[in-house]
């Protein structure tokens, strides 16, 4: 095997043209523009929380200072928004991953909406333990 | 991209599909909780000593870290998708090294606690 590569010649390789907006021809790219723009919610809403914990280590009053700053409008809008990102993103990786990887049964692969199906149960159970751990351990 | 580039993307594609799955599993329980729950005053705001518990900062870094390195593979695809012209190594650094900086942070803040 030849180590260095073979690189194509720059020249000749096709780049097809694309209008910058290209993702809001269809309804199909827009979601998956949004689907990756989830991340972004996703990773804002990571960061508050970061410094939501690091609130907690100024002490009691500090941190429920930060949390009373939360409940302003803005960003209870932010997080409203950022939930939905969050759930569209979970839908649609689970949607993959029930193809990505298939289940199999004996001699018969599972069908993929079941798969899906058992990955959102196994979702929702796990998002009812955190829920239920966080407030039992609370107090 | 160079060979170099090249031989540690499955690193970075690795640290994706993780913090997709942390992401997909976790984040809007976190969302609720936090984000809405707790401003709302639904649940008190009690919860600080919860978080110096030391399998609970083992648990906040894995839910922290890992979807931040999802966030940097996804936006870094994104923005060049939508061809905004953001010249690609500057992006890459930005997104990656926006991630490792991420994580930095997010072990400082539970050293603290």
């Amino acid at each position: 095997m030849n180590g260095t590569a073979v690189r194509p010649d720059k020249s000749k390789l096709y780049y097809p043209k694309m209008p910058r907006m290209w993702w809001l021809q269809k309804w199909a790219y827009l979601l998956f523009m949004l689907r990756e723009l989830s991340s972004v919610f996703i990773a804002v809403f990571l960061i508050v929380f970061l410094v939501q914990i690091y609130q907690s280590t100024k002490g009691p009053e500090a941190y429920a200072a930060f949390v009373q700053k939360l409940s302003s409008p803005g960003w209870i809008s932010f997080h409203i928004v950022a939930l939905l990102f969050a759930v569209y993103h979970s839908v649609t990786w689970f949607e993959s991953t029930a193809v990505i990887l298939p289940l199999r049964l004996g001699e018969r692969s599972v069908p993929r909406n079941l798969v899906f199906a058992l990955i959102l149960g196994a979702w929702i159970a796990v998002s009812a333990a955190v829920l239920i751990l966080f407030l039992s351990l609370r107090g | 991209m160079s060979s170099t580039n090249k031989s540690i993307e499955p690193l970075w594609w690795g640290l994706f599909s993780a913090g997709g799955v942390v992401a997909a599993f976790l984040v809007p329980v976190h969302i609720v909780i936090f984000g809405l729950a707790m401003p709302l005053g639904w649940i008190p705001t009690d919860t600080g000593e919860l978080f110096h518990h030391p399998l609970v900062k083992i648990y906040l870094f894995v839910l922290i870290a890992l979807p931040l390195y999802h966030w940097a593979h996804r936006f870094y695809f994104t923005v060049n998708d939508m061809r905004l012209g953001v010249p690609r190594g500057p992006l890459a650094f930005l997104c990656y090294g926006g991630a490792i900086v991420g994580t930095v942070m997010t072990v400082w803040v539970l050293l603290q606690l």
